[in-house]
This record gives C-alpha cells, sequence and structure tokens, in this order.
C-alpha cells in the first residue's frame, strides 16, 4: 500500500479528456462526475470490475566502474466487488559490481579482506578500495487488500516480504483513509510493521574487532545471526486547491531498534605517519594476523521524521508534479530532498516528462572517513559507510510515454545520477589523497501497463 | 524547521476553493493522480534508499532491503 493511500481525494474518472472539457454537455459533466463519485481508487487507468490492471517495469541501473542492477517488476491490481481491491506486487533484484565497503584510500597499496573473510584483495595507491565481490539477488513480494466501510470510509491492509541471500524482511500495514462529504480532502492514518534478520556470511562481524588476514593463524571474531525491527506510523492529508491543483501533506514518524549496524562495512586505522596502521602497532592494536581495518558499530535505535508534501497541477494541457521531503533523525542527519516532473502533452496520447531529483544531507554524528587507534578505542560508535557522508545526489532524466490502443501504455526513461560527498579527514588530509569521488550512474527503466 | 513546515502548509490549504464534484474532470485524469507511474516512484525509491541515508515519506509498509 506504500503509494496507493495517497492518492484518494482526487475522485478519478476513467475518461480520456481534451481541452473541448469547457464544451461537454451537462449531461457528460453530471456522467462524469456520478462515475467520479463513485470510483474511489485511483488505477492509472480504466480497469473495469473483474480485470486486472498489469502494470510492469524493468529498471536496468548502472553506476560507472560500480554496482549493476537488474530490476523487473510486476504488479497487478483487481477490483473484487464494489470500491474493494486486491493488489499483488512481485519484485526481483539481481546486483554485481564494486562498492566501497569503508576502507580509506591511501598513499600506499592495502590489502584486504573479502567478506567471505576466506581470501584478500589489492588496492593500488591512491585508489578508493572497492569490494569486487559484491553480488546478490533479492526476491520481494507483497500484497495489499483495500475493503470500502462506506461511501467515505475505506481500509487497506497489507503483508511483504523479502530474502535475498544474507537478509530477510516481513512486514505488515494498515492504513485508514476517509474523505471528507464533499471529497475535497482525504484523511489517512497509515502503520507498518517489520522485522528484518540478518545472517551474514560467516557470522557478522564483531564490532570493533581488527579485520583479519585469511593467510593467518588468528580466525576472525564473528557472531551469528541479528535482527531489528521497524515501526511507521503516517498522517497524511489530501487537499483539492482548486479545479487544477491537488495538494498532498504527510507526517512520518519511523523508529528501528535492534541490529542497525553494516555487518559487513569496516574502517581504515591510521597511524601517526598518516598510512595504515603498520608494524608494531598493528600488531599491538589487532594482533599479529590483524588487517588495519575495524569492523563498524551503529547505535541500536534510530529514530526518523518526515514531512512530505506533493502537489500537481493541471496547466491547458501539460501537468507538473512537484514534491518535497524534509527529513530528520537522531543519528544527527536532515535531508531535504525536492522532486520535479513536467509533462508536456504532445498530442496524439504521446507524452515527454522531463525529471529533476535533488537531494542534500548532512552527516550522520558518528560517520569518520577513519579512525586512529585511541579513536577506535574509545568512541562508542563509528562507521564510515559513504551514505551517512555529508553528500549530494542530483538526478536528471527524461521520460517518454505513449499510449498503446485503447488501454495500454508503454514508457520509457533515461536518466543520469551524481552523488559528491564533503569528507574531511584529519587522519588523512595531509597526504593529498582524493578521499571521496563522485559516483554518477545510469537509470534505463521500461514500463508497460495494460488490462487482462 | 517542522513548525514552519506545518504553518506554511496550514496558510496554504487556506487558499482552498470549493470545487464541485462536476468540476473534477481534470483532477480526474490519469496524469493528475499524485503518483501518476506506481513503479517509477517504487524503482526510485529503491534506488536511493540504497544510496542515501534518508527513506520514506510517502507512506507506510514496503518491502525490507539489506542494501541499507
Amino acid at each position: 500500500m506504500q503509494l496507493k493511500n495517497t492518492q484518494y481525494a482526487e475522485v478519478n474518472t476513467q475518461t480520456n479528456k481534451t481541452d473541448n472539457d469547457n464544451k461537454l454537455s451537462i449531461k457528460s459533466k453530471l456522467t462524469m462526475a456520478t462515475c467520479a463519485l463513485l470510483q474511489a481508487s485511483a488505477p492509472a487507468a480504466q480497469a473495469e470490475t473483474g480485470e486486472w490492471d498489469i502494470d510492469t517495469a524493468f529498471l536496468y541501473y548502472s553506476e560507472d566502474a560500480r554496482i549493476s542492477v537488474f530490476e523487473p517488476v510486476i504488479s497487478a491490481e483487481k477490483e473484487i466487488d464494489d470500491d474493494e481491491f486486491v493488489k499483488f506486487k512481485l519484485v526481483y533484484d539481481a546486483l554485481t559490481g564494486s562498492t566501497p565497503y569503508g576502507a580509506a584510500p591511501s598513499s600506499v597499496e592495502q590489502t584486504i579482506t573479502n567478506p567471505s573473510g576466506n581470501s584478500t584483495y589489492s588496492v593500488a595507491p591512491g585508489e578508493l578500495p572497492l569490494n569486487s565481490s559484491f553480488r546478490d539477488t533479492r526476491v520481494a513480494f507483497s500484497g495489499d487488500w483495500t475493503i470500502p466501510l462506506d461511501r467515505l470510509k475505506r481500509i487497506t491492509v497489507g503483508a511483504n516480504l523479502s530474502t535475498e541471500y544474507d537478509f530477510n524482511s516481513i512486514g505488515a500495514s494498515a492504513n485508514y483513509a476517509q474523505d471528507s462529504s464533499d471529497r475535497n480532502q482525504t484523511y489517512s492514518v497509515g502503520l507498518g510493521i517489520s522485522s528484518d534478520t540478518w545472517d551474514p556470511v560467516g557470522g557478522k562481524n564483531t564490532e570493533f574487532a581488527y579485520m583479519i588476514d585469511p593467510d593467518g593463524s588468528t580466525p576472525q571474531p564473528k557472531g551469528g545471526t541479528d535482527t531489528k525491527s521497524n515501526f511507521d506510523v503516517m498522517f497524511g492529508l489530501t487537499q483539492v486547491i482548486n479545479r487544477s491543483t491537488i495538494m498532498q501533506f504527510n507526517l512520518g514518524h519511523s523508529t528501528s531498534s535492534g541490529y542497525l549496524t553494516d555487518p559487513y562495512r569496516y574502517i581504515s586505522i591510521i597511524g601517526t605517519d598518516g598510512l595504515p596502521l603498520s608494524g608494531v602497532d598493528l600488531v599491538n592494536a589487532g594482533g599479529a594476523d590483524a588487517f588495519p581495518y575495524v569492523y563498524e558499530k551503529r547505535p541500536d535505535s534510530r529514530a526518523r521524521n518526515t514531512f512530505f508534501w506533493r502537489t500537481a497541477h493541471h496547466f491547458t494541457e501539460d501537468v507538473v508534479n512537484v514534491s518535497y521531503r524534509y527529513f530528520t533523525d537522531d543519528w544527527g542527519i536532515d535531508s531535504h530532498t525536492l522532486d520535479f516532473r513536467y509533462r508536456f502533452e504532445l498530442g496524439g496520447g504521446h507524452y515527454l516528462q522531463p525529471h529533476l531529483r535533488y537531494y542534500t544531507q548532512s552527516e550522520a554524528d558518528f560517520y569518520t572517513n577513519s579512525l586512529t587507534v585511541a579513536e577506535a578505542n574509545n568512541v562508542e560508535f563509528a562507521s564510515a559507510d559513504y551514505r551517512l557522508r555529508e553528500l549530494v545526489t542530483t538526478t536528471l532524466g527524461l521520460k517518454y510515454g505513449v499510449g498503446i490502443g485503447k488501454n495500454s501504455e508503454f514508457t520509457v526513461r533515461a536518466e543520469l545520477m551524481n552523488q559528491t560527498y564533503t569528507v574531511t579527514d584529519p587522519n588523512l588530509d595531509a597526504n593529498n589523497l582524493e578521499l571521496a569521488p563522485d559516483l554518477d550512474a545510469v537509470i534505463v527503466q521500461f514500463g508497460y501497463n495494460f488490462f487482462w | 524547521m517542522f513548525r514552519i513546515l506545518l504553518i506554511t502548509s496550514l496558510l496554504s490549504l487556506s487558499a482552498c476553493a470549493s470545487v464541485q464534484p462536476w468540476e473534477k474532470d481534470l483532477l480526474a485524469k490519469p496524469s493528475m493522480a499524485l503518483v501518476a507511474d506506481e513503479n517509477e516512484i517504487f524503482l526510485d525509491e529503491h534506488i536511493y534508499f540504497s544510496k542515501e541515508a534518508s527513506t520514506g515519506g510517502q507512506g507506510v509498509g514496503g518491502g525490507g532491503c539489506g542494501c541499507n
């Protein structure tokens, strides 16, 4: 139900209209209004009772010299009775490639143990260390059931589960929505719970333990599986502003507790010479077989708050859809997300839709690019995960859509994403290294919607 | 920050006109749905969930992921 419950106040007729709207007869307008009043949900087009509304998409996401993702999605929705809907979604992810796990660049060659703990890889001087053995597949399934309580009220209950090699998640949600009598407002409240289980390859790494050389005789300290739980609550208001504008506000609060650390990520330990710790200092700190990295540790709870605003406005032909999200949490992260889509109607069912997304976040309180031995012994929490840095993401894209026949639509979009980071590191600043090179990615998505 | 956003939101709602059912032809167009392409938003949320520290805002529920 993640997105659907936000769409109700905009009573939906399933009529295709042109700029001849103003010339429609009173009878036609009344017919449309009647349809609008009877139709509580918001499928993208005009499925009739008993028909499945099938929505398919295929995503290709590729980072420059890093991760590639193939992700097909299929969702199917059906009105099984008046205003009563069921919806199912199946998602498959396949990820391959290289990704940074927290080690900092260095002016000397580095040797790092793979996440499996069985082998090592080398990183050239000046290069950002990337773990090249990253490979994962994920399958996720969700189902929602929307039940009308009366003409203006409905409840949607949902369940979801996802599984990947080392991570499983199961969750449930419920959403209550109520329209005002004139259907110009919809109020909603939603609850979600989920439980996640980590079963890392070889067991989770012990927090702040030194990475061990697999060719040595010392075993890597490992734990077993671990869990975390999440709880979400959200209050929503959707408001018709005028004949061509609709607005939405959401206030959300989420809490997570349990094992919130990433079981594979680590942090470089830097010596007084500005190089990865070595020699007797490393032996004294981590033992005879230690590499100069310690595994990260995050707090075991996190509380997040979000404010979300979205507006859609209809011009003579075109539609603009703009949204803003403010996010803040007790890890010290504040973020702002601006999203802008403008749909140019080209006529004949064709449209072009430019997309701009701008995102900026502050760094987590416990983010660090590296640690000294003393810091590693004294800090309570630390992570070098690049996603906890101060960063800016900018995405620019273009989508093309065309209606095919009466009841189907084909879309394709291509986007470029760039992520830049602001990182300072007093342990390494003297080395004149590029600590955080930009991340560039390409996003391509094909979509096809039809009735069956 | 939240207080400023809430006050601004309430002020913006004060500009609402009363829209009658027969005036909702434009609002009823599929292109005017707040989420006109659910899969596109779903996939975007998945991408940015795995690349940024923020998540949520648009709804509750949804599948978990070990990617973040």
